[in-house]
């Protein structure tokens, strides 16, 4: 089980910027189960948007977003729609929006902040994405890959100087995600998204709040037990 | 002398902002509680260069303090970059560290992410990188202003001469496009002076220099030069340092000469020479052979 929770609408639509033709895909994995990205949800939000002049090109939910064969293979007849669109607005954790941005090409907005049980998570279908639950995505601006898991120094601000060959230098076999970063925004077409600053990140949403390790979620085999 | 106001900070900063080509060295702290190296290269140098750098546990390797060795060369006279890498300390600690420096007197700042942990003697310990260079950048303004990260107002405003560095020899596309955007944003957050990492091919850094002009980026910038000890280093940092490159020419150069202080000295006088017209100035590393370098600026001059 993976916790998410809903970004303000607010923040949602000032993200979006000029963007118009919005495609909105939910997750009928975690996120349906913590009632943050389940068809109710997607309804939702939709609502907001259109309130705020957004035109909501088509919605979906699709079970698992962090398996990139399942989103793959449920899109397949939606993806003329969704390549009109002007960007996707994703109800899943920060792999589910990795996943996606992937699959669909398209730059992805998350609409929820995933947040942490105090340690990494992998997801339900273990890809090769990963998520920090760090509580505050921001993969819109990275184009779908996450700067804390994919650069060693979870840089936020662009590539230190220690790439070679577009490779790490913790690890010459490794990737520089800063590498990886740019070469999918250029993709997606959103190289203007480097320029822009990030501030700090918020630490002290890494500590798990006593709401949530009071929930059902926190422990399900004492519930089951 | 009598102290006139000045809107300059440090000799530093007034010889760079008046248009004058600049030399800056660079000190690394010993491996140790002692001062004399210090003291000594501080001898050298005095006179000499127009800022002194100070690294800050270069290559994540643990040693004497930068603060504490800027504070010595300048109480001897010299003129310290204080350089701050982003790795070991948090923003409490950055910011305290920062404000310690002002008190001191210490005016000139580099903000730098720094090297990883693994690649120095300590892998086993945390790597912090609290915050980015850039986000660095933005807390020293913030201070400036007479505000701390988190918004509480300070008794009193620090202010410094605030520098960053760059890459010109970044390798790939998108590594020098993720160089000069980066070099943008750090100077949008108040970076007045850049140093690069070192230069061996002047070609790359004079195209460099061309692109960022195109930008309408102008600011001063100092080209890194290292002193090439052997072709033995040359081979090192071709494999082992990110960014710097050693042309095969110039390697050759050092494995045939039978002096070795000259040809290095040669090389290095070489490609200032080369890049003099396109820069602000130069930042010498000599790695250990700073009695050299008083010999080479006699070269440059």
């Amino acid at each position: 089980m993976i916790l998410t929770e809903q970004k303000p609408i607010e923040e949602i639509i000032e993200n979006f910027g000029k963007e118009k033709k919005i495609f909105i895909v939910g997750c009928g994995g975690c996120p349906e189960g913590a009632e943050t990205g389940g068809i109710k949800e997607i309804n939702k939000i939709k609502e907001g948007l259109e309130k705020a002049g957004k035109k909501i090109t088509g919605t979906m939910s699709i079970d698992f977003l962090c398996q990139k064969a399942l989103i793959r293979s449920r899109v397949r007849p939606r993806m003329e729609t969704i390549e009109k669109s002007d960007a996707v607005l994703v109800l899943s954790c920060g792999l589910g929006v990795q996943a996606s941005t992937e699959v669909l090409n398209k730059i992805c907005y998350p609409a929820l902040n995933t947040k942490t049980f105090g340690g990494r998570i992998t997801g339900m279908w273990h890809g090769s994405e990963r998520c920090d639950t760090c509580g505050d995505c921001l993969l819109e601006y990275t184009g779908g890959i996450c700067p804390y898991t994919a650069c060693p120094k979870q840089l936020l601000n662009g590539a230190c100087a220690g790439q070679s060959n577009g490779k790490c230098e913790t690890d010459p076999d490794r990737d520089c995600g800063w590498e990886l970063i740019y070469k999918r925004l250029k993709k997606l077409g959103r190289l203007e998204n480097l320029y822009r600053f990030i501030e700090p990140r918020n630490y002290s949403k890494m500590l798990p709040k006593e709401e949530d390790r009071k929930s059902k979620h926190w422990a399900l085999d004492e519930e089951v037990i | 002398m009598i102290a006139k106001k000045t809107k300059f900070l440090s000799k530093f900063q007034e010889k760079l902002e008046s248009g004058e080509f600049a030399i800056t060295c660079e000190i690394g702290p010993p491996k140790g509680a002692e001062d004399e190296e210090i003291k000594s290269a501080g001898e050298i140098l005095k006179g000499l260069a127009d800022g002194v750098n100070v690294t800050d546990l270069q290559s994540s390797v643990m040693r004497l303090g930068s603060l504490t060795t800027c504070h010595i060369l300048k109480e001897m006279g010299l003129d310290p970059i204080y350089q701050v890498t982003c790795r070991d300390r948090n923003r409490l600690a950055l910011q305290s560290d920062i404000l310690s420096a002002y008190v001191l007197g210490i005016k000139n700042i580099l903000a730098l992410t720094g090297d990883f942990t693994n690649i120095g003697d300590h892998p086993q310990a945390e790597p912090v990188f609290d915050l980015d260079s850039v986000q660095l950048l933005w807390a020293i303004k913030k201070l400036e202003e007479g505000y701390d990260l988190a918004g509480k107002e300070l008794t009193e405003k620090p202010s410094f001469f605030k520098g960053a560095v760059v890459n010109p020899g970044a390798d790939t596309e998108a590594a020098l496009e993720l160089q000069i955007i980066k070099m943008k944003k750090k100077i949008d957050q108040g970076a007045q002076f850049f140093q690069t990492q070192a230069i061996f091919d002047p070609e790359v850094f004079i195209k460099f220099m061309e692109r960022i002009s195109k930008m309408d980026i102008d600011i001063p910038i100092l080209a890194g030069i290292i002193l090439l000890k052997s072709d033995k280093m040359a081979n090192y940092m071709n494999k082992f340092v990110p960014g710097v490159f050693v042309p095969e020419s110039t390697s050759k150069r050092m494995a045939e000469t039978q002096d070795k202080i000259a040809t290095c000295l040669e090389i290095a006088a070489e490609i200032t020479n080369a890049v003099k017209p396109y820069c602000q100035g130069v930042h010498i590393q000599a790695l250990g052979w700073e009695k050299h370098i008083p010999a080479l600026i006699e070269k440059i001059k």
